[in-house]
């Protein structure tokens, strides 16, 4: 395959990262190419640290080898580059020995994450492989300006590097993964169309609630809580979608399932995220929620955090206060 | 020249260079955006989230700090959404600092209580977080208080610049935490550049201030009260005296008000010590043994030879520091010259510098079993102590020392600024070993407040190499180039604290380049003004030799000290149940 012919097909297939952002992947991968230096990093990144995303697990146990086979395309669009698969602890553990087969003589190399859900996150990607404080850096330079020490780096998700191989193989169907969970009957991980609402995915794959029900789609946490209303929409970020009775979910324990997480997951690098999560972590505890000082606080949160993680706490607080009534005993 | 960038702050056109981010501009252009986490000295933090501003045409806010200057950007830093961002924020960093107001080395410095104020917000919003958590001892030198840290970043990065990196992030319980590190090859060295970064006050030197109520005024003892070189420049801004203001004689006047009776200058201690340093270095390069000679006026730079790299201990200058020569002379020839037992004279020294409390308590400092030094205040306690007293040290008229140790040279007062120490042994070797004098007195090359300058010297046939660090990390260059080149310099110069003792830790705050250069060209034009410039053309220290110091042992004892290899000193203190370590002062 010539080398231009890749970045024509991403282009044509309109491919965006599949980590939860959604640039598109030629974009990236050309502004990659286009640095002058003498070594560049592609990073196949495997983090998945949200709840109830099982996506990239599903890739390394079902695909390994095209997700080799899109590094290695990445590999050949790239000059002087080699190769990373950033892979978090139970998913290094699993796939190590299957992945080195695969990989052979390429210079592939895998990483084993030491940190969590933040680790995800671009910069701080960079950061773990350096062996730096797990912390988000100042953008800009992106990483495709100067990522890993300093040389320009290529980071997308185990899901792109599946559907780049697709991609050049011309079987790309236009489809993602979506994982399932929560209170369905079949749960799971299913690759359909990236077009279907998620009325359809749930109808197809026979998990459609009968009882009153919502449901939080993108990400276990960071994601955004929907109503059975709502369900014509398509699901976006990292292709999650958990359902929840209605009647058997106690929202005060939702909350502070997100709330723990974040704050488990955080930095504490930037005052709103550390405090403002630890905030109402009190609140939640307390079972106060005082809707002035939850607004201050979702306003700080929203505005002025460092990272995305600050920024994405909002999402699933805001939907679900705005759409459920929440009584005192959840 | 790159193309200057115009960007609009508050309305007003201010022009950038490329890669500047908004808030120097800002500031640099007297637009005040309110922040917490930058520092000019330091890399950018991005952690307080303060700074934040409305950007035109842009959704949501941005932080000024983070937010690199593009031409056109149209910057409104009192947006109401801006305004309501950096208030909340504030309530935030409240909730982790437990105020303790009174004794607080910022006093009425205190950037975030006076954005409480302005902002009129409740600072007890949310109850302290931080409560009981524990205070962490350095030594005799240093205390970090973590229940006021608002983990804004720039302590961290302060000891990484200085080139330590003793203090570092662990994660504790739920939060990562400030902590000294427990790590066995790691160990800090007092320098104090954490405290002078702090913008909380988190960091205080030990004794700040409860000990300011011990003023020694003791009948039964004579009470000598000495200060070092620098702090004649940076005492006044405690009193609201311009940057850089000579205060000598005020700061005398003010010493006598509160019944001190009898006040040296340690810069005299200080024309001592280049004489004896300048006598090792003429020797270590007449038998090329131990070269280079390295300076020891910097106890901070002794504790990281003494643990990171005690191979080094031997190239350090056996000369004891300006501040032990004096009290040593003071407790020796001074009190067989008055009739006094050296058991009843109190020594107090006001340095700029808080590894010099750890200094005073080494072994090897002792004279004769007895501590040359009995007591450092920094700058700030000494100004905390004559406001205490009601003394203004602005308005007190100019007094001389008190004879004996009353007049030093010029050499012995630029030993406050980077590079002062090197240029004062210079001009005295230089006439040792030519016994001529110099052509031109000033060494400019060594002056400055530049992390590290070198220069070769020519004095007569011979070229001398010499090096001046500040900061550890500047020294860590010179000690590589040695590694690879033994013979690389002949006579190396560090300090610990950037631009040397005028930006010390005992010094005033805040700091920064602009203010350490006011200080350090404070001090140069005593020099410049002063009729003995070498340190051996002072009578006083002449008489001290003829009649003193002529004696190898007198010499031996009160000039010249040994060093020895370190472990490990300082630990985190263990974070006990609530409360359980926590000490509230009053």
């Amino acid at each position: 395959m010539a080398k231009g012919d890749i970045i024509a097909k991403l282009e044509s297939a309109q491919l965006s990262g599949r980590g939860g952002a959604a640039f598109p992947t030629a974009v990236k991968w050309q502004a990659v190419k286009n640095q002058l230096a003498e070594k560049k990093y592609i990073v196949a990144n495997g983090s998945e640290g949200e709840p109830n995303v099982l996506k990239d697990g599903y890739i390394l146990a079902h695909y390994p080898a095209e997700l080799i086979s899109g590094i290695k395309i990445a590999l050949q669009y790239i000059d002087h580059a080699t190769a990373i698969i950033f892979l978090r602890k139970d998913y290094y553990r699993k796939y190590k020995a299957k992945l080195e087969k695969l990989i052979g003589r390429a210079p592939i190399k895998l990483f084993r994450e030491k940190g969590g859900y933040l680790s995800g996150e671009e910069t701080v990607l960079c950061q773990e492989i350096e062996h730096h404080l797990a912390r988000p850096r100042i953008k800009p330079p992106y990483p495709g300006q100067a990522g890993i020490f300093g040389c320009p780096t290529l980071i997308n998700n185990i899901e792109t590097f599946y559907f780049v191989s697709q991609i050049a193989k011309n079987k790309y169907q236009h489809s993602r993964f979506y994982t399932i969970s929560g209170d369905v009957k079949k749960p799971g991980v299913y690759e359909l169309p990236d077009s279907w609402s998620i009325q359809r995915i749930l109808q197809h794959t026979g998990n459609l609630p009968k009882t009153d029900y919502f449901l939080q789609i993108g990400g276990g946490a960071s994601g955004e809580i929907l109503l059975p209303s709502e369900t014509k929409k398509k699901v976006g970020g990292s292709g999650a979608i958990v359902i929840f009775d209605r009647a058997k979910t106690d929202l005060y324990q939702l909350m502070k399932f997100w709330v723990t997480f974040f704050m488990r997951e955080n930095c504490d690098k930037c005052t709103p995220c550390r405090e403002g999560t630890y905030r109402l972590e009190k609140m939640l505890e307390n079972k106060k929620l005082d809707a002035k000082k939850i607004e201050d606080l979702m306003f700080v949160l929203e505005n002025t955090s460092f990272c995305a993680l600050g920024k994405s706490v909002v999402v699933p607080f805001r939907s679900l206060l705005a759409k459920i009534k929440i009584s005192p005993r959840g | 020249m790159s193309k200057k960038i115009k960007i609009i702050i508050n309305g007003k056109t201010c022009l950038a260079d490329p890669g500047q981010n908004v808030l120097e501009v800002a500031l640099a252009n007297g637009q005040e955006i309110p922040h917490l986490c930058f520092h000019p000295d330091l890399k950018i933090q991005g952690s307080c989230r303060l700074c934040q501003v409305k950007i035109k045409g842009k959704p949501g806010l941005q932080s000024a700090c983070t937010l690199s200057v593009q031409e056109g950007l149209e910057v409104n830093s009192e947006a109401s959404d801006a305004r309501r961002a950096r208030a909340v924020n504030l309530e935030l960093i409240f909730t982790e600092h437990c105020e303790e107001c009174r004794d607080c080395i910022y006093l009425q410095n205190c950037k975030i209580r006076h954005y409480a104020k302005d902002w009129k917000i409740n600072i007890n919003k949310f109850p302290d977080r931080k409560a009981g958590y524990p205070v962490h001892r350095f030594g005799p030198a240093l205390e970090f208080d973590s229940s006021k840290c608002v983990d804004c970043g720039l302590c961290v990065e302060a000891c990484h610049k200085v080139g330590v990196d003793f203090l570092e992030y662990k994660k504790h319980g739920k939060f990562f935490e400030v902590m000294p590190s427990a790590d066995p090859c790691h160990d800090c060295i007092y320098c104090g550049q954490c405290l002078t970064h702090c913008p909380v006050g988190a960091f205080e030197g030990v004794g700040e201030f409860e000990d300011s109520d011990l003023v020694f005024e003791r009948p039964d003892k004579t009470v000598v009260w000495q200060f070092a070189p620098s702090v004649r420049t940076t005492i006044g801004e405690e009193f609201g005296l311009p940057y850089g203001t000579v205060a000598t004689g005020r700061l005398i006047s003010a010493l006598k008000k509160l019944g001190v009776k009898y006040v040296f200058d340690t810069s005299v201690g200080a024309d001592v010590t280049t004489i004896e340093e300048a006598k090792e270095l003429i020797e270590r390069i007449k038998n090329k043994k131990n070269l280079p000679l390295f300076t020891s006026c910097c106890p901070g730079w002794v504790k990281y030879v003494e643990f990171f790299h005690p191979e080094l201990i031997p190239y350090l200058t056996s000369t004891r520091s300006p501040q032990m020569i004096m009290a040593g002379l003071i407790k020796t020839y001074w009190a067989k010259k008055m009739k006094l037992n050296p058991k009843d004279i109190i020594v107090v020294s006001i340095m700029p510098c808080v590894a010099k409390k750890y200094e005073v308590q080494r072994a090897e400092m002792k004279i004769s079993g007895l501590r040359a030094v009995d007591h450092v205040y920094t700058v700030r306690e000494a100004a905390h102590i004559f406001r205490k007293k009601g003394i203004d040290l602005k308005t007190m008229p100019e007094s001389k020392p008190d004879p004996i140790f009353a007049q030093p040279t010029g050499a012995g007062v630029i030993y406050g600024a980077s590079g002062g120490v090197m240029e004062s042994a210079l001009r005295t070797a230089y006439k040792m070993i030519t016994g001529r004098k110099l052509p031109k007195i000033e060494f400019e090359q060594v002056r400055g407040i530049q992390g590290l300058k070198k220069a070769d010297i020519k004095v007569k046939d011979k070229i001398v190499k010499v090096a001046v660090a500040n900061g550890i990390a500047n020294a860590k260059v010179i000690i590589a180039e040695l590694k690879k080149n033994p013979g690389a310099y002949d006579y190396v110069e560090v300090m610990a604290c950037f631009g040397g003792c005028i930006g010390g830790g005992g010094q005033p705050v805040p700091v920064d380049d602009e203010i350490r250069k006011k200080r350090a060209a404070g001090l140069y034009s005593i020099d410049t003004k002063n009729k003995i410039r070498v340190a051996e053309d002072s009578p006083i220290v002449q008489d001290v030799y003829k009649n003193f110091l002529d004696d190898e042992k007198n010499a031996k004892s009160v000039c010249h000290t040994h060093y020895m290899k370190k472990s490990k000193e300082v630990y985190p203190v263990k974070y006990s149940a609530v409360g359980g370590v926590r000490r509230r002062r009053i």
